[in-house]
């Protein structure tokens, strides 16, 4: 009886750790790819400026942020000049040392991916105060001057899908399904709603959080249930648990709206658009600056629809009608110019809408 | 009301399926008296392969094949050094934990141009939906019945596990392999291949399971997509009492809190739930089923001690 005690005690233990393990337990060795195509700028004759970044437990090859963020450095390579590199994290131990390894190696500037690495990053960068970091998806109350955090304006993105499914929609119910009830993913939601309530007041949202990232099964429930309920398109900000979501609506035939990247390729016929985050984009506008000596250092950079740090899936023609995405593009144009507010939280949408 | 009947039905099926499997993989490695704590990281490589066959072959049924013989043959590492070495069950199923999902990693790069998803597989080439178009969409018997096949396989194989272990010869070695050992060894069973044969079973049912999800629940594997429910799943058949009927019984229970909890949480539900109350109903329920109603527990008594022939 006691050994089935501790052996319970023990996987336990274990699911906690294996949270983290099944995140990225690889044993690929940490040599950047190269790619063919993207050799060295030939006519660089300034002395290059280097750049390296650590994944977190992802890989560089998750399809989702890590590998955007390594799109923006191969892009700072073949634009700019800037000497890359990036290391990746097996689980969240290696942060560090995987930090002082790219401070050893002598980088202009060191890039920690997501905001698993906040405190990280924060320690190295006070401990180091000549090696400049920066950090995506975390700000912090009091930036040392060598560090800057870097965010985006989720909400944006999500309004414009709102907009889009407000539009759409032909039962007059749409839907949204969250990871987890907290602020970051209230930026979706709330951003979500006044885009669907801008294209169309008499559109009612149908909201449910999953409770879980990586529970593919949950969110197939939440979205049959919501289809069922007459909605017919419905967006998640849900991590894992949203390729439930897509799959929900492949088998119903109904339309689903992705997140972070283009998710189309999920779904061909069902997944209308995807609110982006453009991690690349946020990454070579950075070392544009670092380069024009202008690095941001010391404080919080937020990128949004007008510097292209967010915004919605190229593939988006396929399935939206050519006169929505026109009016779309306006309404961007309306959020950069400030003419439309877009919250990201329960009191300022009820505050608006 | 029969709609939300059907719902919440449909929903533990779905949720329940692939714990059924893997249930099942830790009761048959169990009885012959080893412990298999490496349920989680079979189903990983289960679910990945059976994405992966699946995704390049189009053929579910070979998918779902391969992931068992997969996971059965990783497996088969946790039955060398649980049985032919004596080694510690736990400390070898931990190892097979972190291998499982790498492996899985690491295969997945190669395969899929470096990424650590694999592509979706079409509607059309997962598992098949035997009762698809039977009723209308959405009716309450569609809910129910409208499931993969892998959803009516689990409940099969439970029955077949339960025939196995209890009428047959084979079965009954089993148990006593499991409970006593040296007596077995005695009347010339052979422990060895008797707890061979099982771990990798087990191995095999923990691939289907995790194939189930990849193939059936959603059509790709990430990384993420078996988080935990190995482990879910060993809970269920200690809950279950190591028999596969009571471990079937568990994973229902498990399935049909999950519905539960996306019924109540649902938007325009008579009375809001917080969402933190609500995730633990799973937890709160099996806390109440497990000390009210299951009773005293025991293990087969040989279980999680490497047997050696040379012992006094």
């Amino acid at each position: 009886m006691l050994k089935r005690v501790l052996l319970l005690l023990l996987s336990l233990m274990l699911i906690t750790t294996l949270l983290v393990g099944c995140g990225g337990g690889t044993t690929e060795p940490e040599t950047p790819e190269e790619t063919p195509e993207a050799t060295q700028p030939e006519a660089e004759e300034t002395a290059a400026i280097k750049m390296a970044m650590v994944t977190d437990v992802g890989g560089v090859n998750d399809q989702s942020f890590n590998q955007s963020a390594w799109e923006g450095h191969q892009k700072a390579r073949n634009e700019l000049g800037v000497e890359v590199n990036y290391v990746e994290s097996n689980q969240d131990a290696d942060y560090l040392p995987n930090l002082e390894q790219l401070y050893d190696a002598g980088y202009d500037l060191i890039w920690g991916i997501g905001f698993m690495m906040g405190d990280v990053i924060l320690e190295a960068a006070e401990q180091n105060p000549d090696q400049k970091y920066a950090i995506i998806d975390n700000a912090y109350g009091d930036t040392p001057s060598n560090l800057v955090g870097v965010l985006f304006k989720a909400e944006e993105a999500s309004f414009l899908v709102g907009y889009i499914a407000g539009k759409m929609t032909e039962t007059g119910k749409v839907g949204f399904v969250g990871g987890m009830d907290f602020p970051v993913i209230h930026g979706f939601h709330y951003g979500f709603m006044a885009g669907v309530k801008h294209a169309n007041p008499d559109v009612e949202v149908l909201v449910q959080y999953a409770g879980d990232f990586n529970d593919a099964a949950i969110g197939k429930a939440i979205a049959i249930q919501m289809y069922q309920s007459g909605a017919d398109i419905v967006f998640h900000a849900a991590g894992g648990t949203g390729d439930g979501v897509i799959e929900a609506a492949r088998e119903q035939g109904k339309y689903a709206i992705g997140v972070d990247r283009d998710q189309n390729d999920l779904a061909p016929d069902n997944v209308i658009t995807s609110a982006m985050k453009r991690v690349d984009n946020a990454i070579f506008n950075i070392a544009e600056e670092l380069k024009a000596g202008n690095f941001p250092g010391g404080g919080t950079v937020v990128y949004g629809l007008e510097d292209g740090g967010v915004g919605i899936a190229p593939t988006s023609d396929k399935h939206v009608p050519a006169d929505i995405l026109e009016e779309t593009r306006a309404i961007e144009q309306q959020i950069i110019r400030g003419e439309i507010f877009v919250p990201d939280n329960e009191a300022d949408y009820n505050a608006n809408y | 009301m029969w709609s939300s009947l059907g719902f919440i039905i449909g929903t533990t099926l779905m949720y329940s399926t692939p714990l059924i499997y893997t249930a099942l993989g830790g009761v048959i490695s169990e009885n012959s008296g080893v412990v298999n704590i490496g349920l989680e990281g079979m189903m990983t490589i289960g679910a990945f392969v059976g994405a992966a066959v699946g995704f390049y072959t189009g053929n579910p049924w070979i998918a779902f094949l391969a992931a068992g013989l997969a996971s059965g043959f990783l497996a088969l590492f946790h039955a060398i050094a649980a049985v032919s070495f004596g080694a510690d069950q736990v400390v070898s199923g931990i190892a097979i934990n972190f291998l499982g999902p790498g492996i899985a990693l690491f295969v997945s790069r190669l395969f899929f141009e470096g990424a650590t998803n694999t592509k979706p597989i079409p509607l059309e080439n997962k598992m098949p939906r035997p009762l698809n178009g039977l009723f209308p969409q959405n009716s309450f018997f569609d809910m129910i019945l409208n499931q993969y096949a892998t959803v009516f396989m689990a409940f099969a194989l439970v029955a077949i596990v339960w025939y196995l272990l209890y009428k047959t010869k084979l079965g009954l070695r089993i148990r006593a392999v499991g409970e006593h050992p040296r007596a077995a060894d005695t009347l010339g069973v052979s422990v060895y291949k008797i707890r061979y044969l099982c771990v990798v079973l087990s191995g095999v049912f923990a691939g289907f399971g995790g194939a189930s999800l990849s193939l059936a629940v959603v059509s790709n594997f990430r990384p993420t997509l078996i988080s935990g429910h190995g482990f879910i799943a060993l809970a269920a058949m200690i809950f279950g009492k190591w028999k596969p009927q009571g471990a079937m019984w568990a994973c229902l229970l498990f399935g049909v809190s999950n519905g539960l909890v996306v019924y109540l949480g649902r938007p325009g539900a008579p009375f809001q739930i917080s969402q933190q109350l609500l995730s633990m109903i799973p937890y709160v329920l099996t806390l109440i089923i497990l000390t009210g109603f299951v009773g005293r527990a025991s293990a087969p008594a040989a279980s999680g001690t490497p047997y050696e022939k040379d012992e006094r």
